[in-house]
């Protein structure tokens, strides 16, 4: 019943406020080797845009770190002889490349906005195209499938496991076989275990399959190392098991399972992990939100590895969040899990 | 030591009292029936000895061990079959038992002379999937499978609700046979009528226990006379009857209504006062296993 109501209230309040498809907050480092007035003048435009976020002035291999490490979604970097050749594109001169934007295309959504959001800020209606290099890095082309990607595996993963764990346990409970299963020599907790060992090894089959898919079809580059997104997707799928096992404890009967599955894990999955909308939108309350689903972290990770082509060692934070609510969750599930009826 | 020792029992669900301080036992090798109507508190009981609720409070022992503390071990020893058909409908019957044998690491083959008096029933459905099977032959695969670690004791909830009058003779042939191979049984049935099959029986209503003792000597507990009246009109007779002399009680059962005898009731003033009703005939009867239920309830 709770369900019922909730729903509708909190979809309201997320598409209505908190979710939109507009890029705000884009971080942006300025590269600038004089700081002229005439550039002093294009940054403070820049500081002002509601749109942005200054980071400061870096030099060259700095900003590189920030693109890289994800502190930044944007470089603008000036030409060195800004001023003159502005002068000349004032009098309809030809001036090409006099701004270079090197943007963060992992995610194409906001790096298009930012594209074209630079390009008014920074010289207004005046400026020609042919006015600015632009460089997308990570993912030169633009395809939307290297943003989706890491997206989609956090999806499939839990709706196969957490899901299918669930109601198949539940099942149990609904069907009475599980009083017999637990009127046997058998532990509780082994019967939990090979509840989940068929939904592991079938999640392991998609993993492998996605990975072929990505790499072979949609030509993700996936440079951070297959090991390393294998291992991790591996400690994301045993983290689904656990929330389905969590679920079977509190559900009763398979409506209530599926109905727990797709309200409480579906819905903050595609709204508040980054999967259909950037969440560096999203008003603080729920960014913090965010940072309790499970799908956020493993996504992030995901798209750094798979499209900005950092190891694993440099998603260290993201990891250790997963493991940590993987063990949380271990836990607490077995707790629940009674091995009465009860 | 006893196989079911039941000390002072008590369970509740919220407001609900289920069982209230319930206390008997069941001997090594005895056919013991739990007989009550429906909501007396057996499932739960039943669930409580299966080691699947835990009591609120009293003690209860299976084969002299704890159901709380030694939980796994009875888990091992016992055979449970619960009331509702809990097996895998959508496996064969033959599944069915190799996965139940395999659950309790056993060779169904070594098991199969103890099964076999009841797995020859069903086994020329051996192919069938469970599911498809009618309600008594259900019942037959669920006993085999419950039999299939050879239990020392067994527990059936309400075996044969929803199997027809043949198959629950049947059905209570095998569990006399299985109690004459040494097996301790503990059963509970709705129907009254079954309670002969027993060596003892305990009459539960509403989380109680109204008597404990073999199905004889608990109908040796009804000590009033008791007729059995017809008339053609019966619910004006269950008016009527009701007000002449001398009737404790009058209450429907089956064709007629039974009619307790206080002291100074005489068959000739009864049929002299309600003649006016057609067709009034009335006879001297054995007491029922019910009518000493009904009795017990009132008291």
């Amino acid at each position: 019943m709770m369900i019922v109501i909730l729903i509708p209230i909190v979809l309201m309040v997320l598409f209505g406020f908190a979710i939109s498809t507009e890029v705000n907050n884009i971080k942006v480092a300025v590269v600038a080797p004089h700081r002229t007035d005439m550039i002093r003048e294009a940054v403070t435009r820049l500081e002002r845009n509601e749109y942005f976020t200054f980071c400061g002035y870096v030099g060259e291999k700095e900003a590189d770190m920030l693109l890289r490490s994800g502190r930044a979604d944007a470089v603008v970097v000036f030409a060195t002889d800004y001023d003159r050749r502005m002068m000349q594109a004032s009098e309809g001169l030809p001036s090409p490349a006099l701004i270079q934007l090197v943007l963060d295309a992992s995610d194409v959504n906001t790096a298009g906005a930012a594209q074209a959001y630079l390009q008014g800020i920074l010289l207004g209606s005046a400026s020609a195209q042919d006015m600015f290099e632009t460089r997308m890095l990570f993912n030169p082309r633009m395809k939307s499938a290297f943003n989706f990607v890491p997206g989609i595996m956090g999806f499939i993963f839990i709706l196969v496991c957490a899901m299918m764990t669930s109601i198949s346990i539940v099942r149990e409970k609904e069907t009475g076989t599980m009083e017999v299963l637990l009127v046997s020599p058998v532990r509780p907790r082994r019967i939990i275990i090979a509840k989940m060992i068929p939904y592991f090894v079938i999640s392991c089959i998609v993993l492998v399959m996605i990975l072929l898919l990505a790499r072979y079809l949609l030509d993700v580059p996936m440079s951070g190392g297959v090991a390393g997104i294998f291992s991790l997707s591996l400690l994301y799928i045993i983290l689904s098991l656990s929330l389905g096992l969590l679920v079977s404890a509190i559900a009763r009967t398979q409506v209530a399972a599926l109905l727990i599955s797709a309200m409480v894990m579906m819905m903050p999955i595609l709204m508040l992990s980054g999967l259909l909308f950037p969440l560096e939108n999203l008003p603080a309350f729920f960014q913090v939100i965010s940072c309790t689903v499970p799908a956020r972290w493993y996504i992030d990770a995901m798209r750094k590895m798979m499209i900005q082509g950092v190891p694993l060692s440099e998603v260290w934070l993201d990891c250790l969040v997963l493991l940590g609510m993987t063990v949380l969750l271990l836990t607490v599930a077995f707790k629940r899990f009674n091995d009465k009826l009860e | 030591m006893k196989a079911v020792e039941v000390n002072d029992v008590s369970k509740r669900f919220g407001k609900v009292e289920a069982l209230r301080s319930v206390s008997f036992e069941v001997e090594r090798g005895e056919l013991f029936g739990l007989i009550g109507p429906d909501g007396a508190g057996k499932t739960t009981l039943f669930r409580i000895l299966a080691t699947l609720l835990e009591a609120d409070g009293g003690t209860a022992l299976v084969d002299g061990m704890d159901v709380c503390r030694d939980y796994t071990s009875i888990r091992s020893r016992v055979g449970y079959m619960p009331g509702r058909f809990s097996l895998y409908q959508d496996l064969t019957v033959e599944e069915n038992l190799a996965f139940f044998a395999a659950l309790f690491g056993v060779d169904a083959r070594d098991s199969y002379s103890l099964v076999a008096p009841v797995y020859r029933h069903i086994e020329p459905f051996a192919k069938r999937r469970a599911g498809r099977l009618s309600g008594g032959m259900k019942q037959k695969l669920a006993l085999s499978c419950a039999l299939i670690h050879r239990p020392s004791v067994l527990f059936l909830d309400e075996p044969t609700t929803g199997v027809d009058a043949l198959s629950r003779g049947e059905f209570w042939d095998m569990l006399t046979d299985l109690k004459n191979s040494g097996i301790s049984i503990l059963v509970s049935t709705p129907y009254m009528d079954e309670a002969s099959r027993c060596d003892r029986i305990a009459l539960c209503n509403d989380g109680g226990i109204l008597g404990t003792d073999s199905p004889v000597r608990i109908l040796q507990r009804f000590d009033s006379p008791l007729y059995a009246a017809r008339a053609d009109d019966m619910f004006a007779l269950l008016g009527a009857a009701r007000k002449v002399r001398g009737v404790e009680r009058c209450y429907p059962f089956g064709q007629s209504h039974h009619i307790v005898a206080g002291r100074d009731f005489s068959a000739e003033e009864f049929t002299r006062e309600l003649s006016w009703l057609e067709g009034l005939c009335l006879e001297p009867v054995k007491p029922a296993i019910e009518d000493v239920f009904i009795k017990l309830m009132q008291k």
